[in-house]
């Protein structure tokens, strides 16, 4: 699938940088084939979609039972809502609403920003080359790894977790409503 | 037409006044700055379908509010920090319908007796200001009881020793204990401790037409799904069924209109950006211990003592690993609690007279476990260790936590005020927290938080670590803003106006008709969760107000067992 927000270019860096924070194993794929520069990319690009993938919905998912669908409907912004993840995004751009405190640095910048300093052969670079980089870039590394972590061990709806396989890589069962825990299961070892 | 009340904020406190309010016949407004996720918008006198196990939603995303973009605090430990230290996120409760209640994981002790009389019971201490409240244990236990009725608790009468006294038992018995309280609870008894059920506003049974909790385990900071929660979805359900009462979501209360001794109304902003005013009889101010003072400054009142004498719970964080895993995502965030630092004894008597102190008191101690995998995952380091460690799982798998609420005395220097430059995004000053624990509660944590590790260590626990929120460098100085959410203290009770901010029926003395339905009006912090206590005092004020006695309403009480 084609990145909403992200260049092609850009996508192959983040999926390169996010398999060395996340590196595959014995019991699964990287971060970067898990879903998280897709994450990533679906946060950055939120506001191309109808409504903005912010808020995934409820109250179940239908992966343990009942209908499924509820997490894949995003909900509505409303006015402030909708200010603010444009300002946490894309910036306060110099818009008086955006800069009530000052001007705030969004994603996508730190993003653009980031991606480019990490260099245009990141992803054919040797990986002891790309945790050097990494290493370098700490600031950038520390948002990346936030979200590659948000990308592989939160809820599928948002573009990462792909097929609930990060969640199977760590034996954590994800939104187990409306199944939830027999009282054995919670006072047994 | 004039409306008989408006409520300002639909968190417990604003939840059980309209309560009151509505059965009396009251027509109110119920005034809510954030969003509605709790009730459905076609029929508010059913719960919504919002609330999800979505850990990017709630812990990453802000979905409660406020979002620290909007709505923003500031925070330093005294003046000689300057205007402020950091802008964000300080002591935010969320900004949405159900308020605290919708993120709690619902323990709602009772105070006990010696709460309300801190000063006459224990004495002065330095640096603190420490005081009776007007009314007694005895006054609110109808409230209390009454409370635990109309929003649900599980709990068993009796199971702890150091419980105030109860007219009756608890409407449910309590739910299945965390695996992790099985290994805690013996362990702490065999040191001498008396560990019980946490009193817990979560479902144990079906009770008045909500389900029993499934223990989905997304709890502390979540929603709860199914409505099994003592939320504040029972009375707000309850509140619109009556058809007196109108919800205002999305609206920002900026000034309480006042001339003489009388309100007037309200000045709101809605969800349109567009102000206008309400005129009411009555106003009830339920924004919590930070946002109530705001208002109440931003309305131009001048009494030097609102804003003063915050108090939060003062937090001793004593962790260890244990070899078994805990599963700690199944069931609720903390089912075992015990007092026994709250009651204290000899060792805790000596600690306090070699530091030179006439007491100490600690706080309720929480048995809990984290259990939740981004939280787990941002605490590791990148790289090829990372998945082994989430494999291993010594934070969300195998992390036994105790955690103190620890009493926080009364001190006039932390408070709210207003900043004099930080802005909401509606243009208002946002409110300003200088806080720093002092020498009664750095004392009482250094020697309870001994006594946590100890029984992590009968526990079986490895590389035991003992923190505090605030945290605390070795020099003694303060971190940044306490984690605590418990805030308490900035409107406070008494009969002297001179030294209160509202009255014993938590009227504000300045106000004939204006009330203060949270926990801005607590004297004491005691070492509990405040959310039982304030909404028996929402009632008793809401009450009082009206006109009308105490009536039960909740489900018939079953003499349960215990």
């Amino acid at each position: 699938m084609m990145p909403v927000w992200l260049t092609e270019r850009e996508h192959a860096t983040l999926v390169a940088a996010c398999t060395r924070l996340i590196p595959a194993d014995e019991d699964g794929p990287g971060a970067g084939m898990l879903g998280a520069p897709e994450y990533i990319d679906t946060l950055l690009g939120a506001f191309s979609f109808d409504p903005p993938r912010i808020w995934a919905g409820g109250p179940v998912s239908g992966r343990h039972g009942g209908p499924p669908g509820a997490f894949a409907r995003f909900h509505r912004l409303n006015r402030l809502d909708e200010l603010a993840w444009r300002t946490r995004i894309e910036g306060s751009q110099g818009l008086p609403e955006r800069e009530r405190n000052g001007p705030v640095v969004g994603l996508q910048e730190r993003y653009r920003r980031g991606i480019e300093a990490l260099g245009h052969d990141f992803a054919e670079s040797p990986t002891e080359v790309q945790d050097d980089r990494l290493r370098r870039h700490q600031e950038f590394t520390d948002l990346l790894y936030r979200h590659t972590c948000e990308a592989v061990y939160g809820p599928p709806e948002y573009g990462g977790n792909l097929g609930g396989a990060g969640w199977r890589t760590i034996g954590f069962d994800g939104d187990v409503q409306p199944r939830g825990w027999s009282d054995a299961e919670v006072s047994g070892p | 037409m004039t409306l008989d009340a408006v409520v300002v904020g639909s968190g417990p406190g604003g939840a059980a006044a309209a309560d009151v309010l509505t059965r009396a016949g009251w027509s109110i407004v119920v005034v809510e700055k954030g969003r509605n996720h709790l009730l459905d918008p076609e029929d508010l006198s059913r719960p919504a379908t919002d609330f999800s196990n979505d850990e990017v939603k709630f812990l990453q995303r802000h979905f409660l509010g406020p979002d620290p973009l909007l709505e923003p605090r500031s925070f330093r430990t005294g003046v000689e920090d300057g205007d402020r230290l950091v802008v964000g996120d300080v002591n935010s409760v969320p900004s949405t319908v159900g308020g605290g209640g919708t993120h709690a994981d619902g323990k709602v002790p009772r105070f006990r007796e010696e709460d309300f009389r801190l000063l006459s019971t224990f004495g002065p201490q330095a640096g603190a200001d420490v005081r009776d409240w007007p009314i007694s244990y005895d006054e609110l236990e109808p409230y209390y009881a009454e409370a635990e009725r109309s929003i649900g608790v599980a709990g068993t009468a009796g199971a702890n020793p150091f419980a105030s006294w109860r007219s009756g038992g608890y409407p449910m018995p309590p739910g299945a204990p965390m695996y992790l309280a099985t290994i805690s609870a013996p362990a702490a008894e065999r040191l001498g401790y008396h560990p019980y059920p946490a009193p817990t506003a979560a479902n144990s049974v079906a009770y008045d037409g909500r389900p029993a909790c499934n223990n989905c385990g997304f709890c502390s900071f979540f929603g709860c799904p199914i409505h099994a929660k003592g939320d504040p979805v029972a009375l707000l359900t309850r509140v619109m069924a009556t058809g007196r009462a109108e919800l205002w979501a999305e609206t920002f209360v900026s000034r309480i209109r006042w001339s003489g001794r009388r309100a007037r109304g309200v000045d709101v902003i809605g969800p349109d950006g567009v102000e206008r005013s309400v005129d009411a009889r009555h106003v009830v101010v339920a924004g919590g211990a930070v946002e109530t003072p705001r208002l109440l400054l931003l309305s131009g009142l001048e009494h030097d003592l609102i804003g003063r004498h915050l108090m939060v719970h003062f937090q001793t964080i004593a962790a260890g690993v244990l070899p078994v895993r805990l599963h700690g995502q199944r069931g609720r965030s903390v089912t075992h609690v015990h007092d026994d630092a709250i009651v204290g004894d000899q060792r805790a008597a000596a600690a306090a007279a070699e530091a030179g102190l006439p007491w100490i008191r600690g706080g309720m101690v929480e048995h809990g476990t984290p259990a939740l995998p981004i939280m787990e995952a941002v605490l590791y380091p990148w790289g090829e260790r990372h998945r082994q460690l989430m494999r291993d799982s010594p934070y969300r798998e195998r992390l036994a936590a105790l955690i103190m609420q620890g009493e926080d005395l009364a001190a006039p220097t932390n408070r709210v005020d207003l900043d004099p430059h930080v802005k909401d995004v509606r243009g208002f000053p946002v409110a300003r927290v200088t806080y720093r624990g002092g020498r009664h509660e750095l004392v009482a944590s250094d020697h309870h938080g001994a006594n946590l590790g100890a029984i992590l260590g009968e526990m079986g626990a490895e590389r035991i670590s003992i923190s505090t929120s605030p945290g605390v460098s070795a020099r003694g100085g303060m971190s940044l803003a306490p984690e605590s959410r418990h805030v308490m203290g900035t409107a406070r009770m008494g009969d002297d106006p001179s030294t209160s901010v509202v009255d014993r029926w938590s009227r504000v003395h300045a106000l004939d008709n204006v009330v203060i339905a949270d926990s801005s009006v607590f004297v004491t912090s005691a070492g509990y969760g405040p959310t039982l206590t304030l909404v028996a005092l929402a009632a008793r004020a809401a009450a009082h107000l009206a006109g009308t006695e105490l009536s039960p309403t909740g489900p018939e009480v079953s003499p349960g067992p215990g």
